[in-house]
């Protein structure tokens, strides 16, 4: 049974990894481009005129919110747009239909989105070495922090996934919560520059706490405390991966 | 010791969250080794059904057991020993021939070395093989078909639940699909078929179900449905110009052409007495053929007069 199982997840994370390399340009490339972009315009044109934030030049500062936003980015987007397809293709009914347990499922689809989300990660962080001098200040953290925010974001991908009924639906996250997040999480600025009431407004944004706390593994500082915001990450992915298994099992947006 | 019966269904009920009555409370039992028909007009409850023994629809109330194991408390082993071909595709037209079966095998448990085995062997069985690394949106409709088949045996099921797989199907392939399906019974394979092809289902089911409005009207074996015929229609072709007026003694008659008649013969009557009659009036018979398929009348006066 439990090989059984294992067999499965196995399948499905083959299969959805093989799915990243065969649609590369779909999947990797546009990160790569889209960092080189932001490395380039904010970091080297705005970011001279800009100078350092908390002793750290602006390039330095602004490299570890890119890469946490392309990992975060690109976990919810694999597994939300992958899971759709298969149930927009009826294929979903195969592994519906399948042995496989939901936890086998979600943690196949969840695989697939950390795959891509690590993959773009180890992407952009290359990019970033043209760039900017980052060292690492705490490495656990830097681990730590990646791997449960692609966790996180792929487990919340698959929600998206199982709510939307047309592709639209894919989008609508993304696009109006998770980018205006992302934006005012603090990749391009600490909040210490804001007034009192954006301060105190940013501390509701999750995000931020994701941006501070992998950004105090490349520099040992943060504006918020990290080791509660890494616990706070973990409550979270349990919340959420809870709530993907009481939907599959219940066959919220796949059954009739 | 008796063999398990393949499938169960006691008053299986579904009410669509609209409302829509689907099945008002069926009892259904498939024995192991059958080959059953379950028929019905369109919207009959018959997709719903095999819906809800894949557990792709959720059932409102009642039981399903398959080989004896529950749907509700044993879902897993329930779809161990299932294999599902539906009637709309539904395998990734990205994926090749090939990937859809061998990852079809994965979900099952099946390690990935004999998947590869039993996914070759599958495609050359269904005359798939040279399209094995093609991608499956590219394939014909029949060849669609067989793909769904070959995928639904990957697993080595021991019910096979086919919904509609010779639709659109052109006449030599479904031929070779129906002596593929009965070959696969006659090696132990449980086989339940719903179809819109009549005639297909009596060439290949041993017991009959059909269901209509979202019940189960008759649940019998084929012979005894088919006993419910009272009378066939025959179409006669003679080789000369019909006289005026002909004298069946034994039949009622009309006339359909100069020279062909439809007669009608209930289940005492035979055929060689009319032929003499006809014979003594001069007339030839040339040609003689049922007007429709027997399965097809027996299920028209069912569905339209279940009493």
């Amino acid at each position: 049974m439990i090989k059984e199982q294992y067999i499965g997840l196995s399948t499905i994370a083959r299969k959805e990894v093989s799915r990243i390399f065969r649609i590369w340009i779909q999947t990797l490339l546009p990160s790569a481009i889209t960092m080189t972009l932001y490395f380039v315009i904010f970091g080297s044109f705005l970011g001279s005129r800009i100078g350092q934030i908390q002793d750290i030049s602006y390039l330095d500062f602004i490299a570890p919110g890119l890469i946490i936003m392309s990992v975060l980015n690109n976990s919810y987007y694999n597994v939300v747009s992958s899971f759709f397809s298969a149930k927009f293709s009826k294929s979903v009914e195969e592994l519906l239909i399948s042995p496989l347990s939901p936890s086998m499922i979600i943690l196949g689809y969840v695989m697939g989105g950390m795959a891509r989300g690590l993959l773009t990660g180890l992407i952009v962080t290359i990019i970033s070495m043209w760039f900017t001098t980052l060292s690492i200040y705490s490495l656990w953290v830097v681990i730590s922090t990646i791997f449960l925010t692609s966790l996180l974001f792929s487990i919340a991908g698959f929600i998206n996934a199982l709510f939307s009924k047309k592709f639209d639906d894919v989008s609508i996250v993304p696009t109006f919560i998770l980018t205006p997040l992302i934006y005012l999480g603090g990749i391009f600025y600490s909040i210490e520059s804001l007034s009192p009431f954006w301060q105190t407004l940013s501390k509701f944004n999750p995000i931020l706490y994701i941006i501070n706390t992998f950004r105090y593994g490349f520099f040992g500082i943060s504006d918020i405390p990290v080791f509660e915001s890494l616990i706070s990450i973990v409550i979270a992915i349990f919340i959420l991966w809870s709530t993907a298994h009481y939907l599959l099992r219940k066959g919220f947006g796949t059954n009739l | 010791m008796p063999k398990r019966n393949a499938l169960e269904i006691k008053q299986l009920k579904k009410f669509y969250p609209n409302g829509f009555p689907a099945l008002k409370g069926i009892d259904l039992t498939v024995k192991a080794n059958d080959f059953f028909g379950l028929l019905g007009p369109n919207g009959a409850g018959k997709s719903t059904t095999i819906g809800i023994i894949s557990s792709l629809i959720t059932k409102t109330e009642g039981t399903v057991k398959v080989f004896g194991h529950d749907l509700d408390s044993d879902q897993q082993n329930v779809k161990r020993h299932l294999g599902i071909v539906p009637q709309e595709f539904n395998f990734s037209i990205f994926e090749t021939p090939m990937q859809i079966l061998v990852n079809q095998a994965g979900y099952y448990g099946v390690p990935f070395r004999v998947a590869n085995t039993r996914a070759k062997e599958l495609l050359e069985l269904m005359g798939l093989w040279e399209k094995r690394n093609s991608m499956a949106g590219g394939l014909s409709g029949g060849q669609k078909r067989r793909l769904m088949i070959a995928r639904a045996l990957v697993h080595e099921p021991k019910l096979l639940i086919l919904d509609e797989p010779t639709a659109g199907v052109d006449i030599s392939l479904r031929r070779l699909m129906w002596d593929l399906l009965q070959k696969l019974n006659k090696d132990g394979l449980t086989i339940i078929l719903t179809t819109h092809y009549l005639e297909e289902a009596e060439a290949l089911c041993k017991n009959i179900g059909i269901i209509d409005n979202g019940q189960i009207i008759q649940n019998t074996t084929k012979k005894e449905l088919l006993s419910l015929l009272p009378s066939e229609s025959f179409i006669i072709e003679t080789t000369k110009k019909l006289p005026k007026t002909i004298s069946l003694s034994c039949t009622q008659h009309q006339t359909l052409s100069d020279n062909s008649i439809e007669v009608q013969l209930n289940t005492e009557q035979n055929l060689n007495d009319l032929v003499l009659e006809l014979n003594k009036q001069d007339i030839i018979v040339k040609r003689l053929s049922a007007k429709a398929n027997r399965l097809e009348e027996v299920f028209l006066q069912l569905v339209e007069d279940p009493k």
